[in-house]
């Protein structure tokens, strides 16, 4: 990596330093192998334990926005009276899931009811392999990055799909079925709104994308792609689509718990059960790590002076907020109806990603435009945005308003 | 040794209204050109069924082509054990029709026993009947108001945000009646207890910050365009049909029909206050949601009219008498505006203690009756919350 001597402190280099310092201990043909699995078990843990304290922050947030505190009981063994603000929940919860029993229903296809939930996880790790957490830290960099991680994105549905049928249950199979439907809807305007930032950095690498990010010496403002009118909408698309794709509220229909008792998962209990929930906080970690490297900046810090903290920090706190924000919607909305959602899908947010594509591409047109251009050329591209959006989005919502009503006499 | 009178479904012919209105049509379960229909039990355990109801949906995708509701789950014998029980006996069982307004059941109840003996009721006693009745139906609408956007699918955000304000009514009941549900709290002749001044005092305070709350969840929640999507032009009733079924109560108002017995039969001291009586225009789901929060701000100027004009004295009729309470022989049927509708009970009394024929007329259990007019052709998703509308409680239902 090209990293300024500047920033190249003791903290950023620390995590590359380990490694090689393992790796020095093995002989030339084995350290690539080894190097691999050291970083296969850092994200495992990491992650693993990032995945149990977010749920413990999902479910405190939810308390907080509905009047009550959340968990805060569990302590520590052999200490009665400890509470530590239910900080031991995720592990009080690890030892109940792995405790429970494992029912597999008589008439379930026994060989996919067990794969979907190793499969789902598996799908959902593999996303983590291209996404640069730091400076130095990506664990593959390849050329097609951003390509590979969709494709591996895609697949968890595959699972989910698997689970619904293999389950051999009404409700799972409508959960199946639904979770396709979202599938093909979401997939489309999902890869459609990341199009702009590959036009515009040149690359489907993530970490040249975040290079192409790099703060502009002396500058204020981020030089990042949310920054810009086509980086806004296409981060607001992403970030819809990430909701379907993560199956998160407003659009958690595969689960829909009101209607389906519980889609997919159904007839999952036990460990299985905690591999698709370790699946879903896996799927959120893994959208909102790419949405922060496609349009946030990924590891780079806002501002020049504030790079003395270690990248990986800023690429944690980037995701973080939007995981947070993830959890804030599901507090505060209602679910939609799997044929409003395709409806969304299909004729607001592909026509808004398309029409997204058209000004990014006037936006690298005009590139050289500078003095009042600068202003001309927002005001353009912004309108070029607006306009659509306030034409499309009425006809989406034609027909529906707040009523006033009469009474009687 | 089934009753052929009974059993067969020709004795009771369906209305040319309900074959009119039903606007899928039936196709066989399994049909070679359009595939499989899906056949669903949803219930008796179901998180969306409001306790243990069934509904036995066919599917055609996701669409219902066919609704059938099945109840009885918690039946336990309700209008026979009316009957060998004493009139007072009574009482405490009709908490447990619809748990959630224990104190309209008891005032129904308690209406219909006082006209079958004449037994006059004193005027503070009145006052304090539509005070409780409309903290019930405060109480009552909030409830469904939470549950029906849980049934929208939110996270338990705004039946927590409900119940909260529903947890302080339920704390008045209990500090006067002893019970925070089951108040067992009307007599024939009055009340059991007299308010004090301090607990009107609380009722007034609470009252008079409620309907803060109330543009605060409306502020939330009523202008969401999710919620718009989810609800204008689903599950709609109409006028003809909601009549013709006997519904009764915000289901009926948001049909259109402005029938409400506090003004129709204007029981007790009702024509004294001043409130209107909203109604909808479409008679779908979002109007059926409008009109328990628009019902709500009627039933808080109701209660702050009641307050103010609360006279002293007695609540129970001195003349009264609970123990051997043998009414003469005759009939009668006591109705009010429940929170769910029309509550009536019909008595028959042959003179002895007991009651000969004891019955309910329960609302959820009528306007449950509507249910696959207004699902066929709707969602899974869709009869969840029409469901959830309808406002049942199956205590109410099976009986």
């Amino acid at each position: 990596m090209n990293a300024p001597a500047n920033t190249n402190s003791l903290l950023e280099r620390a995590p590359v330093m380990i490694r090689d310092w393992i790796i020095g201990f093995f002989p030339e043909s084995l350290r690539w192998p080894v190097g691999a699995l050291l970083a296969i078990a850092a994200m495992l843990a990491v992650f693993g334990l990032v995945f149990a304290f977010l749920t413990l922050a999902e479910r405190k947030l939810l308390g907080r926005a509905q009047n009550r505190p959340g968990p805060n009981r569990s302590g520590l063994p052999f200490f009665r009276g400890t509470k530590l603000f239910g900080l031991t929940q995720p592990f009080a919860d690890a030892v109940k899931m792995l405790t429970k029993e494992d029912i597999v229903p008589r008439a379930a296809d026994h060989l996919l009811h067990f794969l979907a939930p190793v499969l789902v996880v598996a799908f959902a790790l593999m996303t983590f392999a291209v996404i640069p957490y730091g400076r130095q830290l990506v664990a593959v960099d390849i050329d097609a990055g951003v390509l590979y991680f969709f494709a591996a994105g895609a697949a968890t549905e595959l699972a989910i799909f698997m689970a619904g049928w293999a389950s051999h249950n009404k409700y799972s199979l409508i959960g199946a079925m639904r979770a396709l439907a979202q599938l093909i809807s979401y997939e489309l305007p999902l890869l459609l709104s990341v199009v702009p930032v590959v036009m515009l950095a040149g690359t489907l690498s993530p970490t040249k994308i975040v290079e192409a990010q790099a703060n502009v010496p002396g500058g204020l403002i981020p030089h990042w792609h949310v920054f810009t009118p086509w980086g806004a909408v296409g981060f607001a698309i992403f970030m819809v689509a990430a909701l379907a794709e993560a199956n998160r509220s407003p659009f958690d229909l595969p689960e829909g718990e009101s209607e389906l008792v519980a889609g997919h998962l159904t007839e999952y209990s036990g460990f299985k059960y905690a591999l698709f929930f370790m699946a879903e906080y896996f799927g959120m970690i893994g959208l909102t790590g790419m949405g922060a490297t496609l349009f946030l900046g990924g590891w780079q810090a806002p501002c020049a002076f504030l790079e003395f903290i270690p990248s990986y920090l800023w690429f944690g706190v980037k995701m973080l907020s939007l995981i947070l924000f993830m959890m804030w919607i599901r507090a505060t909305l209602l679910r939609l109806r799997i044929d409003q959602l395709t409806r969304l899908a299909w004729k607001f947010l592909v026509p808004l990603a398309l029409i997204n594509l058209g000004t990014a591409a006037f936006w690298s047109r005009t590139d050289s435009w500078s003095g009042p251009l600068q202003f001309v050329r927002w005001a353009i591209a912004l309108a070029l945005i607006v306009v659509p959006f306030v034409v499309i989005g009425r006809r989406l919502t034609a027909g529906l308003a707040p009523r006033t009503y009469r009474y009687a006499t | 040794m089934t009753d052929p009178e009974i059993a067969s479904p020709s004795a009771f012919p369906e209305p040319s209204v309900l074959a009119t209105h039903s606007a899928a049509t039936v196709r066989p379960v399994h049909d070679e050109f359009h595939g499989d229909l899906l056949e669903v039990s949803m219930g008796p355990q179901h998180p969306s069924t409001h306790g243990v109801f069934r509904m036995v949906v066919t599917l055609d995708g996701e669409v219902i082509v066919k609704l059938k509701p099945v109840f009885g789950y918690l039946h336990r014998n309700h209008e026979k054990l009316g009957e060998n029980t004493t009139y007072l006996g009574s009482m405490p069982y009709t908490d447990r029709l619809d748990y959630l307004c224990s104190m309209t059941n008891n005032w129904a109840y308690a209406l219909a026993v006082e006209k079958l003996a004449g037994q006059p009721v004193p005027e503070r006693a009145e006052y304090v009947r539509v005070i409780l009745a409309e903290m019930t139906r405060l109480v009552n609408h909030m409830c469904l108001v939470g549950f029906l956007f849980n049934d929208l699918g939110t996270s338990f955000t705004p039946l927590l945000y409900a119940f909260r304000e529903r947890e302080k009514f339920i704390d008045l009941f209990e500090s006067l009646s002893g019970s925070r549900m089951m108040c067992n709290f009307q007599r024939f002749g009055g009340c059991r207890a007299n308010p004090s001044p301090e607990w009107l005092g609380a009722v007034s305070k609470l009252v008079d910050g409620f309907p803060k709350f109330l543009d605060e969840y409306e502020q939330l929640l009523t202008g969401n365009e999710i919620l718009l999507a989810r609800t204008q032009g689903v599950g709609c009733l109409s006028p003809e049909l909601a009549v013709q079924a006997g519904i009764t109560g915000p289901m009926l108002r948001a049909s259109g029909v402005g029938y409400d017995i506090r003004k129709a039969d204007g029981y007790g001291i009702y024509p004294r206050f001043d409130f209107r009586v909203p109604i909808g225009a479409h008679g779908d789901t979002y109007d059926r949601y409008m009109m328990r929060i628009l019902e709500m701000r009627e039933s808080v100027k109701i209660l702050q009219q009641a307050l103010r004009d609360i006279p002293a004295g007695p609540v129970m009729d001195p003349k009264s008498r609970l123990r051997n309470f043998r009414p003469k022989p005759g009939e009668a049927y006591g109705r009010i505006e429940g929170p769910k509708g029309e509550i009536g009970f019909y008595l028959i009394s042959d003179g002895s203690p007991n009651p000969l024929r004891y019955r309910v007329r329960a609302p959820s259990f009528v306007n449950l009756t509507v249910i696959e007019d207004m699902c066929l052709g709707r969602t899974v998703a869709d009869s969840v919350v029409i469901l959830g509308s309808v406002d049942i409680v199956l205590g109410e239902v099976d009986r």
